[in-house]
C-alpha cells in the first residue's frame, strides 16, 4: 500500500521559502495531478517526493511511514523527467533494466522485464537501438519503461509530455492513462496542460506560490472552483471576471449589478455576501450565447476579435458599457469584426466571488 | 571568366598551402635539427649550425651517437622509469581526481565550495616553493614495503607519483565537465535506486570520455616531459631514475652533443607514438582547455 501523505510540508531555498505549509493527502492507487503557474512550486513538490530534495519542515509519509530523511532508492518510488533522463550511453534495454542492474538483478530477470514493460509500451523493437536512434516519443517511452520495471509503489512524473508535439502527446496521454489503470499504483503527476489534468487527474491540486489554492475531482475544480484564483486557472479560454455591486441578498439568490450588465439574480451562489458590498462575477466563455437583442440581462459590445477553431468559436467582445469579455461558442461561426453582438448567459451557471478572494 | 577564376582559386589555395608548410617547418625545424644531428659526430654538429646543413643529413653520418648514448647511460631503464611513474601517476589522478569532482559537483556537503576554491587557489603556487618542505615530508613519511614498514620515501617509485596525483587541474577539468552533464541523468540514476559509487562508475564515468582523454593527455605530458626537479632531490640511486634527470649524464666535463641529440631523439620516440595513436584526442583536448602543452 503506497498512500502518500504531506503535513505542513515547507521548503526554503536559504531565506526564501518557497513551498509554504502543503497538506496534501494521496490515497494508494490515487492519480494525482499538480498544476500551476509557472514557478510556483509543483516541481520542488514532486521533487520533495522524491527525495531529491530535502523538507525543511513538515513529515511526508509513503506508505505510512515517513520518509523525510529516506534516500530516494528507499523510497518505492520511480521518476519520470520532462527531459526524458534516458542514459546515453546505454541501449534501451540497458536502460530500461537500469534499475534491476542496480539491485543487482539475474541477467534472465532483467531480460524478462524489460521485455514485459517494452511490451506494455509497445517498443519491442526499439529494445536494442541507442537512446541517439529514438524520436522524443519513444525516449518517453523509454523513460516511462525504466520506471515500470521496477514495481514502484509510487511513480512521479514532472511534465513528462511538455516536450512532445500535440498529437504525440495525446498519444501518450492517453498511454499513461493506460498504464494507470494497468498497474493500479499511486501516481503523482505535473503538468501545464489543463487537458492532461483534467482527463488523467483523480485528484487535482491547484499551487500558487507554494499554497494549496484547492484539492478536488477535476470536475469540482471546474463548476465549483473554491477562489477567484481556481476559477480563473482552470478551465480555457478563462474564467470571466467582472467587478459587480451586490444589490441584494436573500435565500434565493444574490443580486447584482455592474456598468455593463443590469441586475441580475444569482440563484445558488454559496458564499454569505452582503449588500452594497463589492464582488467578483465569474462566467465561463462556454455559457455565454449569442441571445436575441431584446433579452434581458443581455450584454451588448462589438465583436473586437475572432478565433475560429472549428469546434468553437472564440469570440472577444468589446462591451458597449466598459470592460471586455470572451464567449467560446459552440461551432463554428463566421463572425465580422466590428459587428454588434449581444451575449447572453444563464445565471445559474454564474460564479460569485467576494472581492478579497484574490 | 570562368578559367581565370579557377587560376585564381587554384592560386589562392597554392598560397594557403605554402603559408602552412612554412608554418609547419618552423615548428619541425628544432625537432629536424634534433634527429639530424643526432646522427652527425660532435665536431661537425657544432660546425654545421652555422650554416643551413644542421637541417641536412650530410657529412660523415652513422648512429655512433646512439651507440654512445646506450653505452653512457642505461636508457632503457630511464625510459622504463618514466613510462611507469607517468601510467601509474596517470591513472591515480584520474581516479582519484574525479572522484574529488563527483564529490564537490553531486554531493551538497557543507563548505564543499571553499574547500573546493582552496584546491584551485593551490594553482597559483608554483611546486619550486613547497619542494623542500615536501622532501622534509617524504623523507620521513612511512611506506609498507617488503621488509615490513620503513620510514622514508627517498629513492624509489612512490615518492615520485604519490605527491602528484592529486592535481588541481586535474580536480578543475573535471568539475567542469561535470557541471555540464544534466542533472536529471543523475538525479534519474538517484531516484532508480542507485548509490553515489554506482552512480560515479555507471553513469558519470561512462559519459566522461572527453575530459578522460583530455586530463590524461595534459597529466601525461607533464609526468613525462616535466619531471626534472623533484626526481633531482628525491632520487639519488640510478634505479628509479626517470629520462629527464638521466640528461645529466651526458653534460659532464665536455658536453658530447651528439650522444645528447641522440638521447633526446631516443625519448622522444614514446611521445611521437602517443601523440599519433591519440592524435584526435590530442587535438579536442588542446582545443577545449585552451592550456599549451
Ligand atoms: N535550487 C534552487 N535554489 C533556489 N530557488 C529555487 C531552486 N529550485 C527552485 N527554486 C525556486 O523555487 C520556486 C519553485 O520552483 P519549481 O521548479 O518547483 O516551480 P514549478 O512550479 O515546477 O515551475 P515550472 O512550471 O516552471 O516548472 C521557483 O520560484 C524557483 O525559482
Ligand atoms: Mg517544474
Amino acid at each position: 500500500m503506497a498512500d502518500v501523505s504531506l503535513k505542513q510540508v515547507r521548503k526554503s531555498y536559504g531565506n526564501v521559502e518557497v513551498i509554504k505549509g502543503v497538506d496534501i493527502e494521496i490515497e494508494d492507487g490515487e492519480f494525482v495531478v499538480f498544476v500551476g503557474p509557472s514557478g510556483c512550486g509543483k516541481s520542488t513538490l514532486l521533487r520533495m517526493i522524491a527525495g531529491l530534495e530535502d523538507i525543511t519542515s513538515g513529515t511526508l509519509e509513503i506508505g505510512g511511514r515517513v520518509v523525510n530523511d529516506v534516500q530516494p532508492k528507499d523510497r518505492g518510488i520511480a521518476m519520470v523527467f520532462q527531459t526524458y533522463a534516458i542514459f546515453p550511453h546505454m541501449s534501451v534495454r540497458e536502460n530500461v533494466a537500469f534499475g534491476l542492474t542496480i539491485a543487482g538483478a539475474s541477467k534472465e530477470e532483467k531480460d524478462r522485464k524489460a521485455l514485459e514493460a517494452a511490451r506494455i509500451l509497445q517498443m519491442e523493437h526499439l529494445l536494442d537501438r541507442r537512446p541517439s536512434q529514438l524520436s522524443g516519443g519513444q525516449r518517453q517511452r523509454v523513460a516511462i519503461g525504466r520506471a515500470i520495471v521496477r514495481d514502484p509503489e509510487v511513480f512521479l512524473f514532472d511534465e513528462p509530455l511538455s516536450n512532445l508535439d500535440a498529437a504525440l502527446r495525446m498519444d501518450m496521454r492517453m498511454e499513461i492513462g493506460k498504464l494507470h489503470k494497468h498497474l493500479s499504483a499511486t501516481m503523482v503527476y505535473v503538468t501545464h496542460d489543463q487537458v492532461e489534468a483534467m482527463t488523467l487527474a483523480d485528484k487535482i491540486v491547484v499551487l500558487r506560490d507554494g499554497i494549496v489554492q484547492q484539492i478536488g475531482a477535476p470536475m469540482d475544480l471546474y463548476h465549483n472552483p473554491a477562489n477567484l484564483f481556481v476559477a480563473g486557472f482552470i478551465g480555457s479560454p478563462a474564467m470571466n471576471f467582472m467587478d459587480v455591486e451586490v444589490l441584494d441578498q436573500s435565500a434565493d439568490g444574490v443580486t447584482v449589478k455592474a456598468p455593463a450588465l443590469d441586475p441580475v439574480k444569482l440563484p445558488g451562489v454559496g458564499e454569505a455576501f452582503t449588500a452594497n458590498s463589492k464582488a467578483k462575477l465569474g462566467i465561463r466563455p462556454q455559457y455565454l450565447s449569442v441571445a436575441p437583442d431584446t433579452h434581458a440581462g443581455a450584454l451588448h459590445g462589438k465583436v473586437a476579435l475572432v478565433e475560429r477553431l472549428g469546434t468553437e468559436t472564440v469570440v472577444n467582445v468589446e462591451l458597449t458599457r466598459g470592460g471586455r469579455i470572451v464567449a467560446a461558442l459552440a461551432e463554428d461561426r463566421p463572425l465580422e469584426l466590428g459587428t454588434d453582438i449581444a451575449l447572453g448567459f444563464d445565471p445559474g451557471q454564474a460564479h460569485l466571488f467576494n472581492e478579497t478572494n484574490t | 571568366m570562368a578559367i581565370v577564376t579557377q587560376d585564381n582559386h587554384g592560386l589562392r589555395l597554392a598560397v594557403r598551402y605554402l603559408v602552412l608548410i612554412l608554418v609547419a617547418l618552423v615548428f619541425m625545424f628544432p625537432l629536424v635539427f634534433m634527429l639530424v644531428s643526432s646522427l652527425k659526430p660532435t665536431a661537425q654538429l657544432l660546425s654545421d649550425t652555422s650554416s643551413l646543413r644542421a637541417f641536412l643529413p650530410v657529412g660523415d653520418i652513422s648512429l655512433e651517437n646512439y651507440a654512445a648514448a646506450f653505452r653512457r647511460a642505461p636508457i632503457g631503464l630511464f625510459v622504463f622509469n618514466s613510462i611507469f611513474i607517468t601510467l601509474v601517476t596517470v591513472c591515480a589522478s584520474l581516479f582519484l581526481c574525479s572522484l574529488a569532482a563527483f564529490s564537490f559537483t553531486y554531493l551538497n556537503w557543507k563548505g564543499n565550495g571553499i574547500v573546493l576554491s582552496v584546491i584551485l587557489a593551490t594553482l597559483i603556487i608554483p611546486f619550486e616553493t613547497i619542494a623542500i618542505p615536501l622532501l622534509l615530508w617524504v623523507s620521513r613519511l612511512p611506506w609498507v614495503g617488503m621488509e615490513g614498514i620503513e620510514f622514508g620515501w627517498l629513492n624509489t617509485y612512490h615518492v615520485q607519483i604519490v605527491p602528484w596525483i592529486a592535481d588541481a587541474l586535474t580536480v578543475f577539468l573535471f568539475v567542469q565537465f561535470f557541471k555540464d552533464l544534466p542533472r536529471e541523468l543523475i538525479e534519474a540514476a538517484r531516484a532508480e535506486g542507485a548509490s553515489w559509487w554506482q552512480i560515479y562508475r555507471r553513469v558519470v564515468m561512462p559519459l566522461s570520455g572527453p575530459v578522460l582523454a583530455t586530463a590524461a593527455i595534459l597529466k601525461s605530458l607533464k609526468m613525462y616531459n616535466e619531471q626534472y626537479l623533484w626526481p633531482l632531490i628525491v632520487v639519488q640511486d640510478e634505479a628509479h631514475r626517470p629520462i629527464m634527470v638521466g640528461l645529466g649524464y651526458f653534460f659532464q666535463l665536455n658536453v658530447a652533443w651528439g650522444e645528447v641529440m641522440a638521447y633526446l631523439s631516443v625519448i622522444t620516440i614514446p611521445v611521437l607514438a602517443f601523440y599519433l595513436v591519440l592524435q584526435r584526442a590530442f587535438i579536442a583536448s588542446i582545443a577545449s582547455t585552451g592550456v599549451k602543452g
